[in-house]
């Protein structure tokens, strides 16, 4: 019994050294914040159209769908890099993205667009951010994946890349469309 | 030249490390004298090397020679020189090599000053120190070099991060290292004994001063951090409970654990086995700091480096460094026999009391730290443990102890008079009650730990300080009884007195500034001003200055109260010249009684400018009271038992063997 | 990607203090509380600052967002839990006390309940052992070796 004792630090060392081994997997990202909406309804989509004239932006709208909500902005450097691989994510994957401009002024937000060229199904202007908020974003850019049924499937945080785009994305719509 | 010669010096050093290592401890096995006395040339010369490397990559950065990696990386031509020397150290391969630098010096005075050492002790001690040695330069050597080199070399660097560019901050990693590594010492005295299979109060008496020093250099440079943060980072804080941080201060729990368990291995023969766990976790908490700051396992301000090969060379660091003499100590304490009996209530059980509430203090911050990791590896889940949970857990921990330390000292050995030592202590319960009653007429709606931990730390102020007068017969009237008591007392007890008396000035500043600190944030234009309990800060103007290597926003503020002048103070928002992030110098006037405290931030882009002013209560009361600590720890230093070795009498080591 | 979100936050964080330039509330009683809370929400993209003291714009945004709902007369909790649903527990530095966290909260309780029942037992043994010729420690073998120093045979070994 006394030696059990003796043995306790050793032990308690061993558990932490195993769970430390466990955390410096290359593929842990320590500063990453996992989306706490995954697996949950999506929350409620209603913004202003973006476009000239354009109806209002709903979520609703595309129920029975498996779409992508990327939040971009005109001010944000990353969205500018990511805009020519979001054209793939529709074309290639066959899932519409809906652009929502997050905290951005609607004519930079359209001229953005028209200078880069517009790959979104629909697009909408989230003047106040508050939507975004409700998608629990970081930051822009972000993407969210809402399956038919409205439940959000998976956030890809950061802009879209082709590393990302193979390695995140596609799997996730894959594993979305089961 | 220099740069690669200070490269050749690091391997020379870890052939001398690798000789250390292994032969003086075959030799202290086998009894062969010649093989044992190869520690102390070993020592020093392994020592030398590694000086010899690290000024190397000192004159590196100060001829900014950017030919070497990091030069270029952490450093600038246009800084000022100490900010040049002290970026030796203000980056990951430097810092390691300081690390490195502060073990040989650790071990190089245990082989010059150990003269009285058992030769067998010394050459395993110095032989276990070598070994950490041999983990920490192979780690630098194959993963870490200082001095790998650019070619072609940059006309120019990237310059220090500018946070590093402060005083403070240029001392901090020293004094840090000195305790952080100094317990290294330590820890192979005890893995030494442990291999001895013989602990006793000869080698408490050998190991106390070491860990004293280690200790004041450790409470000096966690002081010297918080003191920084709270100049440089601009929101008048002094402690986030930030992950490295707590890898600091889990060194100075456990090793304050350890210095009074010592105590009664020295004086009682007792709690040996405890003391030489403790030896080894004060250790294998700085390891670990080491592995949380340096792997990227953990995100944190403080963090070095994100490289995962680095990880998991220090982690088998940390495995092999710390599960070796655990392992050796489950297999060899429990053969260890007990000294000296007491009863609960006494000195012994004091401290045995200490030790218990200091060690749950550790737990509770290693598992405030930690749980957020675990947790993500376990559930997925992501939580953060911030200062809510602390001030929930490890400062209702700490009241208790401190309620103690008063008591502590008026006990004694084997047998104390509880009752007799509260009796002593009523004009201290009086003054922590009204305390108490102050604190909670000042601010009736504050936390509830404010009056509690003011109430504490008077108590402890004039417990510590009727102690001291009692012992000195102060109150005898006699003032020539009174000075040759007060001379003739032994150093060690002034330490114990000035260090529980700086703690408890420090508590009370802690108490302060945390309970009653208030803010006011403000756009204003130069010319307006803002009041704060009674002050009024008025923004006369906001201008540009150079200095050597930035250009800064000064801003102007006058200081009134009731229309009496009290203070200018000039604020900065600097901007280096390489790094992009701007930096705020805080304009702080201090008083005992309170910290006016004003910093500028960005101006609106209408000619005003974003103001905070803080008023922060005994806030320097932390810092006087840390160096209250250092001063006592310096002075049981110099107490003549220490200097003069270990003074054994002859019959003792002999009975009291394990 | 996640490298340049890394460094984007690097570059905003500044540690620089985030001196609030949205417009604060005019009550200062609301005002104070929406102060505290901010300092109670932690900066999802900082490293551990909380959202009063960061820089990066998702900070800027939830500081509106929180005075917005304290103006609206949603109570401190209300807006914890609006938070902790769209970002999880994280956002919080006071983790809550549920199933994930027993650990956490009992833990140091246990720890201090187990070393206590350890130093009980300690003493309890200890008092136990019968008198048995222990080693004398230092005190005593100084004792033994004065006394018998004075009684005139040489002390010690």
């Amino acid at each position: 019994m006394r030696r059990l004792v003796f043995l306790l630090p050793v032990l308690i060392v061993a558990l932490l050294v195993a769970a430390f081994w466990r955390g410096l997997d290359p593929n842990r990202d320590p500063s990453a914040l996992p989306s706490a909406l995954v697996g949950k309804a999506a929350p409620a989509v209603d913004l202003p159209g973006l476009a000239d004239g354009a109806p209002r932006l709903q979520l609703a709208a595309f129920k029975g769908k498996l779409v992508a909500i990327n939040f971009f902005a005109s001010w944000c450097v990353p969205c500018r890099a990511e805009h020519p691989y979001l054209k793939q994510v529709g074309a290639e994957l066959g899932v519409p993205v809906i652009g929502i401009a997050w905290k951005d002024k609607t004519e930079a937000s359209r001229a953005f667009l028209a200078e880069l060229g517009d790959p979104y199904a629909a697009t909408g202007a989230d003047e106040n951010g508050r939507t975004g908020i409700d998608f629990g974003i970081t930051g822009v850019p972000e993407t969210f994946l809402v399956d038919g049924a409205g439940i959000v499937r998976y956030r890809l945080a950061g802009p879209v890349t082709p590393e990302t785009l193979k390695g995140e994305l596609a799997p996730a719509i894959a594993e979305a469309r089961k | 030249m220099i740069p690669e010669l200070g490269h050749y010096a690091l391997v020379l050093a870890l052939v001398m490390a690798l000789a250390q290592a292994s032969l003086p401890m075959v030799g202290a096995a086998r009894g062969t004298r010649p093989w044992m006395q190869l520690a102390k040339p070993a020592a020093l010369a392994q020592f030398g090397f590694v000086a010899f490397a690290f000024l190397a990559l000192m004159q590196a950065f100060a001829t900014s020679d950017f030919s070497v990696a990091i030069v270029t990386q952490h450093s600038h031509s246009q800084q000022p020189l100490i900010y040049k020397l002290s970026g030796t150290w203000g980056n990951h391969e430097g810092s390691l090599l300081l690390w490195v630098l502060i073990l040989t010096i650790f071990g190089a005075l245990v082989a010059l000053f150990g003269e009285n050492l058992p030769p067998r002790l010394k050459a395993r001690t110095l032989s276990v120190q070598a070994m950490i040695s041999i983990g920490f330069i192979l780690f630098m050597l194959f993963t870490s070099n200082p001095f790998a080199r650019l070619n072609p070399a940059p006309l120019e660097g990237d310059e220090l991060n500018p946070l590093l560019q402060d005083p403070g901050l240029a001392m901090h990693p020293p004094m840090l290292y000195l305790g952080y590594v100094g317990f290294s010492i330590v820890f192979s005295f005890a893995v030494a004994a442990l291999i001895d299979g013989k602990v006793d109060a000869a080698w408490a008496r050998w190991v106390r001063p070491w860990c004293l020093l280690s200790w004041t250099c450790l409470t000096g440079g966690i002081v010297l951090g918080s003191w920084w943060a709270y100049n440089e980072l601009g929101w008048g804080g002094w402690w986030f409970w930030d992950p490295v941080e707590n890898a600091s201060f889990m060194p100075w729990l456990i090793g304050t654990a350890l210095l009074h368990s010592a105590l009664v291995v020295e004086k009682r023969g007792a709690l040996k086995s405890w003391t030489i766990l403790l030896s080894i976790l004060t250790f294998g908490f700085s390891l670990l700091g080491t592995f949380l700051v340096r792997s990227g396992i953990i995100t944190s301000v403080h963090a070095f480096a994100d490289d995962p090969t680095r990880g998991v060379f220090i982690l088998a660091l940390l495995t092999i460094a710390i599960g070796a003499p655990l392992t050796l100590f489950a297999l060899r304490a429990p053969t260890m026999r007990g000294g000296g009996l007491f009863a609960p209530l006494s000195r012994e059980g004091a401290l045995v009391m200490n030790n218990l509430l200091l060690a749950t203090m550790c737990a509770t911050v290693l598992l405030g730290t930690l749980y957020p990791l675990l947790l993500e590896l376990t559930t997925g889940g992501t939580v953060s443990v911030g200062m809510p949970f602390y001030g929930a857990t490890f400062v209702p921990l700490a009241l208790p102890l401190l309620l103690l330390m008063a008591v502590g000292p008026f006990m004694g050995w084997k047998r104390g008079d509880v009752r007799g030592a509260l009796q002593r202590l009523i004009a201290a319960g009086i003054a922590a009650f009204g305390a108490a009653v102050i604190a909670i007429w000042m601010k009736t709606d504050g936390p509830i730990l404010a009056p509690l931990g003011l109430a504490a730390g008077v108590w402890l102020l004039i417990g510590t300080a009727i102690e001291f007068m009692e012992r000195i017969h102060l109150f005898e009237g006699n003032a020539a009884r009174i000075w040759t008591r007060a001379r003739h007392m032994p150093r060690a007890a002034y330490g114990m007195s000035l260090a529980h008396f700086g703690l408890a000035v420090a508590i009370i500043g802690m108490t302060g500034a945390a309970a009653w600190k208030t803010e006011e944030i403000k756009v204003l234009q130069p010319g307006q001003s803002l009041s704060l309990q009674g002050y009024d800060f008025k923004l006369e103007s906001v201008g540009g200055i150079r200095g050597d290597n930035y250009l800064a926003d000064q801003a102007h503020f006058i200081v009134s109260a009731d229309g009496e002048f009290i203070a200018d103070l000039y604020p900065e928002r600097r901007q280096y010249l390489v790094q992009p992030m701007p930096t705020t110098e805080a304009a702080i006037r201090s008083t005992p009684l309170a910290d006016l405290y004003a910093v500028i931030g960005e101006p609106d882009g209408k000619g005003g400018w974003i103001v905070r002013v803080y008023h922060e209560p005994l806030v320097s009361w932390i810092w006087f009271g840390a160096l209250i600590m250092v001063a006592g720890g310096l002075t049981s230093l110099s107490d003549r038992r220490y200097r003069v070795g270990a003074p054994v009498r002859a019959g003792a080591t002999q009975v009291a063997k394990a | 990607m996640r490298r340049v979100l890394a460094v984007l936050a690097v570059l905003w964080l500044g540690l620089a203090p985030a001196l609030a330039e949205e417009a604060q509330l005019a009550d200062p009683k609301l005002e104070q509380r929406a102060r505290d809370l901010s300092r109670e929400i932690r900066c999802v993209v900082c490293q551990s600052q909380s959202v009063a003291d960061s820089d990066a714009d998702i900070a800027r945004e939830l500081r509106v967002l929180i005075r917005e709902q304290i103006a609206a007369g949603k109570s401190d909790q209300d807006i914890r839990d609006y938070l902790v649903a769209r970002y999880g527990d994280f956002v919080l530095f006071d983790p809550p006390f549920k199933a994930s966290t027993y650990a956490l909260w009992i833990g140091p309780f246990a720890v201090l309940v187990l070393a206590g029942l350890v130093v009980v037992l300690f003493f309890r043994r200890r008092a136990q052992e019968p008198a048995r010729a222990r080693a004398l420690d230092p005190d005593e073998q100084g004792r033994v070796e004065r006394l018998l120093r004075e009684d005139g045979t040489e002390g010690g070994t």
